[in-house]
């Protein structure tokens, strides 16, 4: 059964990708700016500057989205600024949460383009200097094409960790269905909800339905499970059904949800919050691996 | 230091009436307004241009005078067939022609060429050398050579500067400086020899056998490959120079010259040197204590210089008519 994906998911996707294309139009500029302060320029407080850049890298994600809070927010110093000079607000906008991506995959960006701009040698930007270039365009011609290698690993880099986002884009922009819910904010919405929850595995899809206030599956209906045969038990035997099996997966992750062995390797990672403590088939999922005996 | 790259800390470089650095007066124009060609050990073509676009480098930057075009210096370096290709698919030599073509396309006033076929083995220096004596009987660029063999500087120099240390002990024409004894100190005992030039007045392709006039007299040599009126730069080893105090006969030597011993020098290694002076030129001649004392020479005898024609094979170069 080939579901397409429903509006919300496909929305959630659209935004994660625009997100991160943003985050790394806005952090590219800057990045090579500072890998070229950082190994080329030398001034008091070049070490500042490199313990700066680093700092998102160190720094809780929340931390980091509660700082750009503080800054941009309607009574931050830029916040303010932005909104009286331009008509600007970054906060819980989509924007915004590329700003707060573009801040995390910073540290990341500039390390890769750092690591290029090193190995170039000089002795190529000396010979463009006989040649008659000056600085701006030794760096245009001969510097930065050189560098490109370093430049698009930055890039990917920066684009897939900013797909993964999640910390920093919610405290900095919400989650905000269509602005600032990205997939990893959907992901987390999902599993936040004891409602329908619909997941992919490889080509087929694979949906459990969670009964409201209980997580077993009522069905699972790509057919290839075995699910099915639990959709009419309420409470099925822990040994009949194939979640039973997960339990005994090796991964904490898995473990932690619980695997349709059927599936070969695709996973079903429920986290209901709103468990029935009294269900004798709890989940204790936050305690990996632990399992429902 | 002239092409601008590295600071003095004391000096001052001027080309033609332009002071390029002077540290007394603070002034130091940066490299990329010198308009001086530099030609790297290494070549450092740039990496992610073809040839041509190597080439072009230097040419879209130039400044003044268009002296020599993209298509002259592609046929006088021979690099046709290289244009499309990217530097690291060249040999060691095409490199350097490369290079040499990049450095002459951003039309300078001069060229430096810091030993340019010093990382290239003997070989793919031949791929170089002959071009570079084209670039020098061709084009009105001067060029500041620097070398570490003798060699290139007997095919290409026409003014020798010395360096040792850091200190010019000596500068001057290749000839003058060939009898110099920090020369000597510098090139070690075997490439020791006067430098002559001379223009061939008779030569046979048969034979393989030329005759050079060299001052008033006359050399008989073994060269290939050149044409009456050529002038020709040879240097006659001290080592394969013999010294006779008798007219000699029945010897396979072809040179027999008249000559007179100018000086005598220890070249404290065993051996001395012998000034001559043959007809106008100077002659040097290394022979042994033993051989100095048989002979019993003095300054002011007179001598026989004996020069095989085969001893300059290998150490005879066509050089430009004197300007």
């Amino acid at each position: 059964m080939n579901d397409p994906l429903s509006a919300a998911e496909l929305d959630a996707l659209r935004l994660s990708l625009e997100v991160a294309a943003r985050s790394v139009a806005i952090s590219l500029p800057p990045a090579v700016l500072a890998a070229w302060l950082l190994t080329r320029a030398r001034f008091p407080g070049r070490m500042l500057l490199d313990a700066f850049v680093h700092l998102p890298l160190v720094l809780p994600p929340v931390a980091v989205g509660y700082a750009l809070l503080l800054l941009f927010g309607a009574h931050g110093p830029l916040g303010a600024w932005l909104r009286e000079r331009f008509g600007i607000a970054l906060p819980f906008t989509t924007g915004g949460a590329a700003l707060a991506t573009a801040v995390m995959t910073f540290p990341l960006m500039v390390r890769a383009i750092r690591v290029s701009l090193e190995n170039v040698d000089r002795g190529l930007e000396e010979a463009a200097r006989t040649l008659g270039a000056h600085a701006l365009d030794r760096f245009v011609s001969v510097t930065l094409p050189l560098m490109l290698p370093g430049i698009l690993a930055g890039v990917v880099t920066a684009f897939a960790a900013g797909l993964g986002e999640f910390g920093a884009v919610i405290t900095f922009g919400a989650n905000i269905p269509g602005v600032t819910r990205t997939l990893p904010l959907a992901l987390y919405t999902a599993m936040q909800s004891p409602a329908v929850m619909r997941w992919r595995c490889g080509s087929r899809c694979c949906r459990l339905r969670l009964a409201s206030g209980d997580f077993w599956p009522r069905s699972c209906w790509c057919g290839a499970c075995g699910a099915t045969s639990a959709a009419s038990a309420r409470r099925p035997s822990p040994d009949a059904h194939p979640l039973r099996i997960a339990q005994q997966a090796p991964t904490g992750l898995r473990a932690a949800g619980g695997i349709c062995r059927a599936h070969s390797g695709s996973h079903c990672a429920l986290r209901p919050l709103r468990q029935r403590q009294d269900h004798p088939g709890q989940h204790d999922l936050r305690a990996a691996g632990a399992g429902y005996r | 230091m002239i092409s601008g790259l590295l600071a003095p800390d004391t000096g001052e470089v001027r080309l033609d009436d332009e002071v390029l650095t002077d540290t007394r007066r603070g002034i130091a124009v940066p490299p990329e307004q010198r308009r001086i060609g530099y030609v790297f050990q290494d070549a450092r073509l740039f990496p992610h241009l073809t040839v041509a676009g190597n080439l072009r480098y230097g040419a879209q930057r130039a400044r003044g005078a268009v002296t020599i075009g993209f298509d002259e210096v592609v046929a006088l370096l021979g690099l046709e067939a290289l244009l499309a290709r990217r530097p690291r698919r060249l040999s060691g030599g095409e490199r350097q022609r490369v290079s040499l073509g990049r450095a002459l396309l951003s039309q300078p006033r001069l060229l430096l060429l810091d030993e340019p076929l010093a990382s290239l083995d003997v070989a793919r220096r031949e791929e170089v050398l002959p071009y570079l004596e084209s670039l020098r009987d061709r084009l009105a660029i001067p060029m500041v050579y620097v070398s570490h063999q003798f060699e290139e500087v007997l095919r290409l120099a026409t003014h020798l500067v010395l360096l040792d240390g850091g200190r010019v002990p000596a500068h001057g024409t290749v000839s003058e400086m060939s009898l110099r004894p920090e020369l000597q100190s510098i090139i070690g005992p075997d490439l020791v020899g006067a430098v002559i030039e001379g223009v061939v007045t008779r030569f046979d392709p048969a034979l393989g056998s030329a005759e050079l006039a060299v001052g008033r007299g006359t050399l008989q040599v073994s060269l290939s490959g050149v044409t009456p009126g050529a002038r020709v730069r040879l240097q006659l080893l001290a080592r394969d120079v013999i010294l006779a105090t008798q007219p000699v006969q029945g010897l396979s030597v072809r040179n027999a010259l008249a000559s007179t011993v100018i000086a005598i020098d220890d070249d404290e290694r065993g051996a001395v040197l012998v000034r001559c002076d043959v007809g106008g030129s100077m002659v040097l001649a290394r022979i042994t204590h033993a051989a100095r004392q048989a002979l019993n020479l003095r300054p002011g005898d007179a001598v026989w210089t004996l020069v095989k024609a085969i001893s300059t094979r290998g150490h005879t170069f066509t050089v430009a008519p004197a300007r």
